[in-house]
């Protein structure tokens, strides 16, 4: 069987990212079967996903997906949108639904979408728990009911399954819920019976669109095309190429294991995989296979609420408070514990002493000229975080140290507000597998005829 | 046996997660052989990584060579899980550091 050579556009490495309009033209005359684009990642961190919110920018997703819907209607290809708002649960899902379908109107644009939730019910998981299909992604701890119980929202990472069947409903548009980042590249190529490994493959490439690139960018086009038995990946900016070393360094990215990395319904085994550069500045790549796994699984993501925080911000450039600054934001702790009874929590970072490395190496270099102090407070409502943020700033403020010369105060605090109520905090609970019997179950497909 | 720096040779040094729970770190050799030297003298080890990093061995999860990108790959379990209260490097993407500083042995010429 000869299956013709399907070429896959992937305009940047986050809806919202963006990409310049050239690279995007440059990827339509290649004249493309389809446009994918991946919007989530668990990178941003577990806010996201508890707040219900986007971590990229209303205008610049809509900036985004107006090239990609317009391109997409232009040459009658499908669209393809993975993980919407970044987390990809039903608050994500609905706003960027609700962008699409403006976009729709000021544009207009008719086509039919296929929008596919993720959300997972905390009885589905307790059930599934009660029936041993639960167990955690090492080096997760083995989750509890408490935990499930604690959780604000939970998500599963859909396989192609799910997208496939939207296709098949004649869905030009389908804007999925969270889903696993090789398949908003992936799906159709499956479908269309190509090799499952390149197809995933291809699209663990693609969904981070010019970052495997040379120079890398997570803000520009490339061009994927699948062949029966390699796929190959080319710039569409002049000014990137892929090489050998970019593209399988790439696989490197974000994993655990380069040799094997699992995803729904199985794992992909790039031990025989070849990387061969070719001419113009494009790389070819084959061998990687698709073991699927019995029983099927998806990984689940959930997170819960951890409190609420402020902050303040200053500075300290006095070479006393300096020498002897551990001793004295120990002492500040103390006095905040006796000064205000709650269970709230007080954390310093002193920026300029090693704070970025975890866990914290001994500093050995000369003392800082001066140093940035983060002062944090998290609590259990915002206004005891705000009260304890306050009385950490205060106390600091005019705290008297043995040596001390300056007696006025000892930070340069950088805001008039200085204390800055930051809201929720979260904390990612749940990163487990879910057996299931039927990988498209967990996963509504609901069908709209946009602009009709 | 004489020594280089590692950022001689590498083209790439980086941390990252790998999901919210682990950290990773890549190293990407500009010259095969150097990475193939490295590799026969199996200079890097999940006992090297944990005492750069100062943690208990038990914390590194995987040590790789990656002969297709002439890469060495530890992944490790993360301090704090990304985003919890006390982390301090939600994306992982400034713990390479003490790589930098690094001495390997160097390869005959």
């Amino acid at each position: 069987m000869s299956l013709r050579p399907l070429r896959v556009l992937s305009p940047t490495a986050i809806l919202g990212y963006g990409f310049p309009e050239a690279s995007f033209r440059n990827g339509l005359k290649k004249q493309p079967d389809l446009i994918g684009v991946d919007a989530g990642s668990t990178d941003p961190g577990p806010y996201y996903l508890g707040a219900g919110k986007s971590f990229a920018a209303r205008p610049a997703v809509k900036r985004d997906l107006e090239f990609i819907l317009k391109g997409a209607m232009a040459l009658s290809i499908p669209c393809i949108i993975g993980t919407a708002g970044g987390a990809g649960a039903r608050e994500h899902v609905r706003w960027t639904e609700a962008i699409i379908a403006e976009i729709a109107r000021e544009q207009r644009l008719r086509f039919r979408m296929g929008v596919i939730g993720a959300d997972v019910s905390k009885d589905l998981v307790l059930r599934a728990m009660q029936e041993g299909r639960v167990r955690p992604l090492s080096p997760a701890p083995e989750l509890t009911a408490d935990e499930v119980a604690a959780s604000v929202r939970i998500v599963a990472q859909m396989g192609p399954e799910p997208v496939i069947a939207a296709l098949e409903n004649g869905c030009q548009v389908v804007l999925c819920g969270r889903c696993y980042d090789p398949v908003a590249f992936a799906a159709p190529a499956i479908q269309r019976g190509y090799d499952v490994g390149l197809a995933l493959h291809l699209g663990k490439i693609l969904e981070c669109a010019a970052i495997a690139a040379t120079p890398g960018s997570g803000s520009d086009c490339v061009l994927g095309t699948l062949f029966d038995d390699c796929f190959e990946l080319e710039s569409l900016n002049p000014q990137r190429r892929f090489t050998r070393i970019s593209t399988a360094a790439h696989t490197l990215y974000e994993k655990t294991d380069p040799y094997r990395l699992p995803g729904p319904g199985g794992t992909l085994d790039l031990s025989a995989a070849r990387f061969e550069a070719l001419e113009g500045g494009r790389v070819r790549v084959s061998g990687t296979r698709f073991e699927p796994a019995v029983p099927y699984t998806l990984k689940l993501e959930g997170v819960k609420r951890a409190g609420f925080r402020t902050i303040s911000l200053a500075g300290i450039a006095d070479p006393v408070l300096i020498s002897c600054l551990d001793a004295v934001l120990d002492e500040v702790k103390e006095r905040v514990r006796e000064g205000i009874a709650s269970n709230g929590r007080v954390l310093f970072h002193v920026y300029g002493r090693n704070q970025v490395l975890r866990p914290a190496i001994a500093f050995e270099g000369a003392p800082a000229h001066d140093l940035g102090v983060v002062m944090e407070a998290v609590a259990d409502d915002q206004e005891t975080a705000n009260a304890i943020c306050s009385y950490v700033r205060s106390t600091l403020l005019h705290f008297g140290y043995p040596g001390r010369i300056a007696t006025a105060g000892n930070l340069a605090l950088l805001y008039s507000p200085s204390d800055i109520p930051c809201g929720e905090v979260f904390e990612f609970n749940i990163y487990h597998l879910l057996e299931v019997a039927d990988p498209e179950s967990l996963f509504p497909i609901e069908v709209r005829e946009v602009g009709a | 046996m004489k020594r280089v720096a590692l950022t001689e040779l590498a083209a790439v040094i980086r941390s990252k997660n790998a999901g919210p729970y682990e950290l990773t770190l890549d190293i990407l050799f500009k010259e095969v052989e150097d990475y193939l030297f490295l590799k026969r003298i199996n200079f890097f080890t999940r006992e090297l990584f944990a005492e750069l990093y100062h943690v208990p061995l038990a914390r590194i999860i995987n040590l790789v060579y990656f002969d297709p990108a002439a890469a060495v790959k530890c992944t490790m379990v993360r301090a704090v899980v990304s985003g919890a209260v006390g982390d301090t490097d939600i994306y992982g993407a400034q713990q390479h550091t003490p790589l930098l500083t690094l001495q390997v042995p160097a390869r005959e010429a």
